[in-house]
């Protein structure tokens, strides 16, 4: 697992961050950025979103250690955790994750930009409670703000995928396809 | 009530969107690309601004500052009016006014610049009401009108005062609607990049590429040719994304071609919400006078909404106030004025609803109002007087061309939710049977909304189907998809009028340099002029078709069918592949391309009557929304919703829907949450920890109903539903509130003060 360092420090040398499966070095230069902007600027993964750089909408959920994070109030240097973010979602083959497929099928896309936090906070969800209920799935997704739907089908979503996947064996933790076991500090 | 597997949505930019791959504005990246930062200065009204740009060049990474002296063309536009500035020249006449904008090597480095930009001026008070504002002695803030009051419309229709001597009842009522942010979730950001044959290319999140090429030509003092907007993911629009999200694409284009380099600009949320244009807030003084039977015989209506400093789009939001003024109802003697003010808060344009929903909250409302006064029932109450098939409006249009569905809606919520019953059941004038701290209460509404842009200019849409060697098509149209899923309807109309497979046909995002212009993708008429011109283009496509392949499948061209995926003939052995048909087209040397235009119906305007044909066809709807409100500390839980919108034809199901829930809860936080407040000015709540929308827990499943009357004069049959969905669960919601407690709220949001409950 990444150690955590004060967030003022530089990245020590050989440090690196375990990204959707795979070791990523940190440069001395990251210290200090939000992991929201290195994952954006640094590793071109802009699948993760910017809505509001506070903490108060919830499109940079990406999850550390299998919980939802807000990118954008943790610091790059002081994660301590598997990073997982929507483009670590599909599955080896690159077929989608039975969550993101709930998503399409049900319709509870529109304008997209809320739907990558929307997705790993779900998963986050479906991790620890296979069968929520539609209050549950609301209340993991309070924080989570989507200014199109309504909400209604994101719920309908979740709904569908937490049934497809106890009916097709269990839930799928992604990105993790490599050694799970194996450390991520130099 | 949740959504079925059966029903599975189609929508062409899904996977994109759920694996993260689709590309947003703040997605693209250049080598090169230097980063943009605008400046504001801490005045609400100044003049003689003059600004210091020396010390933000000190700073390392700053590559320049602009300011207006650097725009070789024009430094103010607007779509009616020319007086929104993109650059501050020498007076500022709001907190969101950009004085200068920074360029650097990195964002951070631009920032770091603008803070470093110092700003002098000679401050004003600013003017901050309407009351103030159309004060005779009030300065005038805008250049261009000797009066505050930018826009008045008016309608006039038979004589009310005559009627109102006649009536049993008259209703005297002002209602106040908050000032909206329209909170896309994705803030405004452009990446614009210099061709090297001189052309600017702009990749911006924007609603309106046209509207947006219009500005950068503008700004920059170059042909509308020399301009290329591009469209690229947008995440939200709801109105918002016009002027102020053309103004950062024209910043940016502005930096990309004084610098030569790709420019890319970015807005925090701080600076989008300072900056960008909101709902209008409007005082609505009604006066309404009602006969015995319960028939409303009379209306005068005034209204004022705060335009704010310029004129953006306010005389054709305040033009749908006054033609839709007294809602679904057919009055006969009617006198309405309705006034755009300029202030100094900001400034106010289009958001979904476009100044109906701040109308039907007062109208349906006083429904309410009327109907407790005369103890009539408010289901008949609406029944007495809502238009009919035949029926003449307040605007003087006879309604006889297509469905008139209010009752039919009406209806269907009723049953659907169990009105009746749960009317009976609400806790205001029924003894408390416990000491419950919840009062409940069901209120409802309806409403007719005018499509598309009604007399408020030109209305017209291009598509084209461009057929390929192989047997599949493009399809291109001059609808911008901003996430509404405007590209999956085309889609699916083009597939249905080919009787070809969804998978055959590529919708491509067209630029504003491969499509004629189509107008602004605003007022519900995406689906209704874009499905439309599909379908013109669609038919020439299969004329081509027939004719070019009748003497192979040995039959007519008028014979010649398409479905199954197949192109036939009459009998059973003569049929093509689609790539069989096209192969045979390209023998004959004919190119399978069509283009078709569709041009809306005439409507009609007298500005001096407000009477005329405004709209060439209307969406029916109605919502019931049931409440519980808590004694102890007067919230509002919006407990269900149940609506019902006649859209003409459903073309994508689901999406239909999403609109309608996704409607409903921006219109339900308008009514219990959501507000902008200034102090001097100032915007109070410049991010979504103190701006409020609502959340997952904040609203309910819904229930929505799709009516279908298929439209004869779309010639897909579908109407829309973006702004139906959204314009009238406000009432709705107060009716609802009044039920459960006695307190009418004729302000929104909606507050309740727990001393006040019974």
């Amino acid at each position: 697992m990444s150690r955590a360092t004060g967030s003022a420090g530089a990245a020590p040398a050989g440090q690196t961050i375990r990204v959707n499966g795979a070791a990523r070095p940190l440069l001395p230069a990251d210290a200090g950025m939000t992991l929201l902007r290195w994952l954006r600027e640094r590793e071109f993964l802009t699948g993760t979103k910017n809505g509001c750089e506070i903490g108060a909408c919830g499109a940079c959920t990406v999850l550390v250690g299998g919980r939802p994070v807000r990118a954008c109030k943790t610091t790059v240097t002081d994660v301590a955790g598997d990073v997982v973010t929507i483009e670590g979602m599909e599955r080896p083959d690159g077929s989608l994750h039975p969550l993101q497929q709930a998503f399409v099928d049900v319709g509870a896309i529109q304008c997209g930009f809320c739907t990558p936090g929307m997705v790993l906070a779900a998963q986050a969800l479906l991790a620890s409670k296979p069968e929520p209920s539609r209050l549950e799935i609301r209340r993991a997704l309070q924080g989570n703000l989507c200014r199109c739907t309504g909400y209604q089908q994101i719920v309908d979503a979740v709904e569908h995928a937490a049934r497809f996947m106890r009916d097709n064996g269990g839930i799928e933790s992604p990105g993790c396809t490599q050694d799970e076991t194996e450390g991520t500090t130099g | 009530m949740s959504t079925t597997i059966r029903e599975k949505a189609f929508r062409n930019d899904a996977v994109a969107k759920v694996t993260g791959r689709a590309v947003f504005a703040d997605d693209v990246s250049y080598a090169g690309m230097l980063h943009m930062a605008p400046v504001y200065a801490d005045y609400v009204a100044a003049r003689d601004v003059r600004v210091d740009v020396s010390a933000a060049l000190d700073v390392p990474g700053c590559r320049r500052v602009l300011t207006a002296a650097d725009v070789p063309g024009a430094t103010h536009y607007g779509q009616i009016e020319r007086d929104y500035p993109i650059l501050i020249t020498d007076t500022i006449r709001t907190w969101g006014d950009v004085v200068a904008l920074t360029l650097g090597d990195t964002r951070d480095a631009a920032i770091e610049a603008a803070a470093r930009v110092t700003v002098t001026a000679t401050e004003e008070t600013p003017i901050l009401t309407v009351e103030e504002a159309l004060d005779p002695y009030a300065r005038v803030i805008p250049t261009w009108s000797d009066s505050n009051v930018v826009v008045h419309h008016r309608l006039r229709r038979g004589d009310p005062d005559a009627a109102f001597a006649e009536c049993e009842l008259i209703v005297e009522e002002e209602f106040r609607t908050p000032v909206v942010e329209q909170a896309y979730l994705e803030p405004e950001s452009a990446v614009c990049v210099p061709r090297t044959d001189g052309v600017i290319e702009v990749y911006g999140s924007m609603q309106h590429p046209f509207s947006t090429r219009r500005f950068v030509a503008s700004l920059l003092g170059e042909s509308l040719a020399n301009i290329e907007v591009h469209g690229v993911a947008v995440g939200g629009g709801f109105g918002g994304k016009d002027d102020t999200a053309a103004a950062v694409c024209a910043r940016a284009a502005l930096g990309a071609l004084i610098t030569g380099r790709p420019v890319k600009l970015t807005y925090a949320r701080e600076w989008s919400i300072r900056e960008s244009y909101k709902r209008h807030p409007y005082i609505l003084k009604y006066k309404v006078g009602v006969t015995s039977e319960g028939r409303v015989a009379a209306v005068k209506a005034e209204m004022f909404a705060d335009s704010g400093a310029y004129l953006s789009v306010t005389p054709w939001v305040t033009w749908r106030s006054t033609a839709q003024c007294f809602g679904p109802y057919a009055v006969d003697n009617v006198c309405a004025d309705v006034y755009g003010v300029a202030t100094n808060n900001g400034f106010n344009g289009a958001m979904r609803g476009f100044g109906a929903p701040q109308v039907n909250f007062a109208v349906e409302s006083i429904m309410d109002i009327i109907a407790g006064r005369l103890k009539i029932h408010p289901l008949g109450l609406r029944r007495i007087n809502m238009v009919k098939q035949g029926s003449t409006t307040v605007t003087g249009q006879v309604l006889d061309d297509h469905t008139v569905s209010i009752e039919e809606v009406m209806n269907r919520v009723v049953h659907e939710v169990g009105f009746r019953k749960k009317y009976e059941e609400c806790s205001f004038g029924t003894p408390s049977e416990t000491d419950s701290d919840a009062l409940y209460g069901i209120g409802l509404s309806i409403s007719y909304r005018g499509s598309s842009l009604g007399a408020e200019g030109m209305d017209f849409c291009s598509a084209i189907v461009n057929g390929q060697f192989d047997g599949s098509l493009i399809l291109e149209t001059g609808i911008h998809e901003n996430g509404q899923g405007s590209e999956s309807v085309m889609t699916l109309v083009l597939a249905e009028q080919l009787g070809c497979s969804l998978k055959r046909i590529r919708y491509r995002r067209s630029s504003t340099s491969t499509i004629p212009d189509s107008g602004t993708t605003v007022a519900t008429r995406g689906t209704i002029l874009g499905g439309s011109a599909v379908v013109v283009a669609a038919r020439e496509f299969r004329q081509l078709l027939s004719t070019s392949l009748a003497t192979r499948l040995r039959c007519k061209p008028e014979e010649v069918r398409f479905h199954e995926d197949r192109i036939w003939g009459t009998t059973f052995d003569a049929s093509l592949t689609w790539a069989e048909a096209m192969k045979e087209l390209y023998l004959q040397r004919i190119t399978p391309f069509a283009f078709g235009t569709y041009q809306a119906p005439d409507v009609s305007w007298d500005d001096t009557t407000g009477q005329g044909n405004a709209y060439f066809t209307y969406v029916y709807s109605c919502q019931a929304a049931e409440v519980q409100v808590s004694r102890k500390s007067g919230n509002v839980k919006l407990l269900n919703v149940v609506a019902a919108h006649d859209v003409g034809r459903a073309i994508n199901r689901a999406m239909v829907m999403g609109q309608m829930y996704g409607g409903i809860t921006q219109g339900a936080g308008m009514t219990l949450m959501e507000e902008v407040h200034r102090d001097g000015g100032r915007i109070r709540e410049l991010n979504y920890n103190r701006y409020r929308i609502p959340r997952a827990l904040d609203v309910p499943d819904m229930h929505g109903i799709i009516v279908e009357n298929h439209d004869p004069k779309s010639l897909t049959g579908a109407k829309g539903i973006g702004e139906p969905a959204l314009e009238l669960i406000a009432p709705a919601i107060a009716n609802a509130v009044h039920n459960a407690t006695g307190i009418r709220c004729n302000s929104i949001p909606i507050k309740i003060d727990p001393e006040e409950l019974p």
